[in-house]
């Protein structure tokens, strides 16, 4: 049915030329916007898909995602894997995942720090984790399997969250960072969602950050978020992805990249998307960031440190 | 392999199993263990998420049946697939395969249980979405029927292409699924008026056709691996007016079988085996 393991693994050459993401802009794959970015004289640096999106058998998904593999480079970002679960991992579902990997080749691969099924039942949502011991012994077993059975590494994703467990013991940044140490996972660091967390939790964004790894940061996420109101009438932000990317997401992105120097950006937009030229747009403003900061970080002006 | 027995310490630690019962359950309280910043009552923020998943997974069976949404409407629907969503989550996280219960959930729901086809309609749906995730395969053409021997077609076995289904139905399943995707009036439909459907991928897209008298019958056995010369007979049992030859060229249009093989004692021929 499926061609063997062991030969899959014997290949030497890939079937795509460029597998590197490169340090530029990308945007997440949308089915509408598949032949306008095909078509478009400005080439996307990478472009991010959904695995989930891309596990079924056959059909249009795949017809689509074959023809923008062979033009651009591609990151598939895994939404359904729980690796915050309180239970084993769903083998099938990782075979799956390696599956998609195997047969599209990205350059990057990332989960998140979250939990969405448990007792069979799939949520359909990131769903928050207790930042304690336990937690951490169990996730950092997780990701150990995810990437003993891709055999590759991949990136974490920081969350966005709404609330906390009141059997939290560490904050957000270790409990991150041991991960990264301990399971030599890279990190996949989400500005919307730093930005979002703490209004949400009552931190400074750029306290987060310079506790942050920054050196195992391999890709950033930036999206637009909504807002609304807590229990006490405060600000509580939603990462809603329906938007373009809020201005002060804007101005920590340009902090990140002036400390860690350029790194590949996507751009999220999941709900209510808009029409490719929007899109676009949104990726043009990281890619002149990106451009600019990488002028100052190789003449040397490596200063600007986060505090 | 069991991990999960260090993190219950009781009394102190909400297991996931009280957070998942509250996310989908408004009636239940926020779990314990669950604070705002610097233990604040967290009520909103918890309904965050309990609102993600319930509209999430709303918008999925609106995604799903897209017709069912517009004949009963988007408030109603919204409101009904919330009932449902309530009763049963994904299995995975592959979200296209949701909704496969969905059908009998509408048989059983009464405040549409006037809306007799709907249920159908439904089935229709679901069999078009599993076709456009279906497996790619090569569909059998005319010269591979013409290349078997024509006094051993009656012994010919067909292999499914993996994007065909046969929906039967009491009501105008196709002509109400037909005209509502392509945003015609349902006015002239009689939805009693019984239709069997086909729905097929024989190139690119997914198609649905309706099936005349017999054919539904005829495919059926041929697909559940029954050979040419049963199924012709059956159908033409089942239906008078059954037209072999209509059906067998209306089969190879709509790309309904991957393969064919001969079975003649010893010998057994294949053609476009999946295989390959
Ligand atoms: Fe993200």
């Amino acid at each position: 049915m499926t061609p063997s393991t062991s030969r899959a693994n014997a290949r030497i050459e890939t079937r795509f030329n460029d597998s590197t993401v490169p340090a530029r802009a990308g945007a997440g794959l949308k089915a509408e916007h598949v032949d306008a970015i095909l078509q478009d004289d400005y080439r996307i640096g990478f472009l991010e898909v959904h695995a989930e999106n891309y596990m079924g058998d056959g059909g249009a998904p795949h017809r689509a995602l074959s023809a923008i593999r062979q033009n651009f480079p591609l990151c598939v970002h895994g939404v359904g894997l729980s690796i915050g679960s309180e239970k084993a991992l769903d083998k099938a579902h990782l075979d799956r995942l390696k599956k998609v990997v195997e047969r599209y080749e990205p350059g990057l691969v990332s989960e998140h720090l979250a939990w969405s099924t448990h007792d069979n039942s799939y949520y359909n949502d990131l769903l928050p984790v207790p930042y304690d011991q336990p937690t951490l012994d169990r996730v950092c077993d997780h990701i150990d399997q995810v990437q003993e059975v891709l055999g590759r590494k991949i990136l974490l994703e920081n969350p966005s969250t709404y609330l906390q467990f009141d059997h939290s013991t560490m904050s957000e940044t270790d409990f991150i960072a041991q991960i990264a140490r301990r399971t030599g996972c890279g990190l996949l660091l989400d500005i919307n969602n730093v930005f979002v967390s703490a209004t949400n939790q009552h931190y400074r964004p750029l306290t987060y950050l310079s506790e942050f790894p920054l050196e195992k940061v391999e890709e950033i996420h930036l999206a637009g978020h909504a807002t609304d109101t807590d229990d006490d009438g405060r600000p509580l932000l939603i990462d809603a992805h329906d938007r373009p990317v809020d201005d002060a997401v804007w101005k920590l992105y340009d902090i990140v990249i002036g400390q860690m120097g350029p790194v590949p950006t996507l751009i999220e937009w999941d709900n209510d998307v808009p029409d490719w030229p929007v899109l676009r747009r949104e990726a043009l403003r990281a890619d002149e960031i990106l451009e600019r900061r990488a002028g100052n970080y190789m003449l040397g002006s490596r200063h600007a440190a986060i505090c | 392999m069991r991990q999960s027995a260090e993190i219950s310490a009781p009394g102190k630690i909400a297991p996931l199993g009280d957070f998942t019962n509250a996310l989908v359950n408004p009636d239940l309280p926020t779990p314990k263990g669950v604070i705002g910043p610097g233990g604040a009552k967290a009520d909103k923020r918890f309904n965050v998420y309990r609102n993600n998943v319930t509209v999430g997974l709303v918008n999925a069976l609106v995604d799903i049946f897209p017709a069912v949404h517009r004949l009963v409407g988007d408030a109603f629907f919204r409101k009904m697939a919330r009932v449902y969503v309530q009763a049963e989550r994904p299995r995975s996280p592959l979200l296209f395969e949701y909704g496969g219960t969905f059908p009998q959930f509408l048989e059983a729901f009464a405040p549409v249980k006037h809306l007799s086809y709907l249920a159908d309609v439904a089935r229709l749906e679901r069999q078009w979405l599993d076709a456009f995730h279906a497996a790619d395969s090569p569909v059998l053409e005319a010269q591979d029927l013409g290349a078997v021997n024509p006094e051993d077609l009656p012994q010919a076995r067909f292999t499914r292409h993996p994007a065909a289904h046969v929906l039967r139905s009491s009501f105008a399943v196709v002509s109400i699924f037909s005209a509502n995707r392509s945003g015609q009036s349902l006015a002239d439909i009689d939805p009693d008026a019984a239709e069997d459907g086909l729905v097929s991928r024989p190139h690119h897209d997914v198609e649905v056709r309706q099936l005349p008298p017999g054919a539904a019958v005829f495919l059926t056995m041929l697909m559940d691996g029954e050979t040419l010369g049963q199924a012709a007979s059956q159908a033409a049992d089942e239906a008078e007016d059954f037209d072999l030859a209509t059906a067998i060229s209306g089969m190879l249009e709509a790309g309904i079988f991957a393969g064919i093989s001969i079975n003649t004692n010893s010998k057994r021929e294949t053609i476009h085996d999946q295989s390959d």
